[in-house]
């Protein structure tokens, strides 16, 4: 498995950059994940990425972008639970990049 | 996602009714977390999806799981999460329930709960029948 090296640290990913241990994740793993990816995170993309780690805290999955899109609908308004809003945000995919950024695994049932 | 998919389809797809039949307890072997996989997924195709829990199949629905004794994923909670992937069809056998001293208030999710006369003929209804 690959390594990465965060704030002195050896972190374990997957080929495609996943976090292998959910408890490696800190602010400073997200911060290299999102560099990463080329996402520059301000408070709407914390936003998202808390919400998705509380989620999978409650269900133990990172959802599908239809069923994160309609989660985030219901908590957070209309206007931050829709396609545009999201991809906006995390433009290669919300399920996707947020989750590796918020140190979840790739999201099940998502093709 | 699925915007794209419908339009790749040009609107309605063809819809059938899967029957998802769990019979094993939740550990020990590998099926009760891969037949959840692949009920998530299939909710991303549109399908009319419906879960059986018979036999030892009821413990995986079973309420207050900890795993840390065996080092292994509780994907207990994971069920709660199925109603957001539109699938709400989740039916569990009496006499496999009654049997093991449960009651529907042991369960972590909503079911109906089915005699065998009535399951024989939900699952004589459906289009694919897959037994885990």
């Amino acid at each position: 498995m690959p390594m990465v090296e965060v704030a002195g640290k050896s972190i374990e990913v997957d080929e495609e950059g996943y976090l292998t241990n959910l408890a490696d994740w800190n602010q400073e793993v997200a911060d290299y994940l999102a560099k990463e990816e080329k996402v520059d995170m301000t408070d709407a993309h914390w936003e998202v990425v808390n919400f998705l780690r509380e989620y999978y805290d409650e269900y133990q999955i990172a959802p599908a972008v239809r069923v994160l899109t309609k989660a985030i609908a219901k908590k957070l308004g209309a206007d931050k639970g829709n396609n545009k809003y999201l991809y906006e945000l995390f433009p290669y995919g919300p399920a996707k990049q947020a989750c590796k950024i918020a140190g979840l695994p790739k999201p099940t049932g998502c093709i | 996602m699925s915007d794209m998919m419908d339009d790749m389809e040009g609107g309605e797809g063809v819809v059938k009714k899967f029957m998802f039949v769990n019979r094993k307890a939740p550990h020990g072997t590998i099926y009760a977390l891969e037949a959840l996989e692949v009920v998530l997924i299939s909710a991303a195709f549109d399908q009319d999806v419906s879960l059986v829990f018979a036999d030892d199949g009821v413990y995986q629905l079973i309420k207050g799981v900890n795993t840390k004794g065996i080092e292994v994923k509780d994907f207990s909670k994971t069920y709660r999460a199925l109603e957001g992937y539109d699938i709400e069809k989740l039916y569990v056998d009496k006499d496999s329930m009654e049997a093991r001293g449960l009651t529907e208030d042991d369960l972590i999710v909503d079911v109906t709960v089915l005699d065998s006369a009535a399951m024989a003929a939900l699952m004589a209804d459906q289009d694919v029948v897959i037994s885990c």
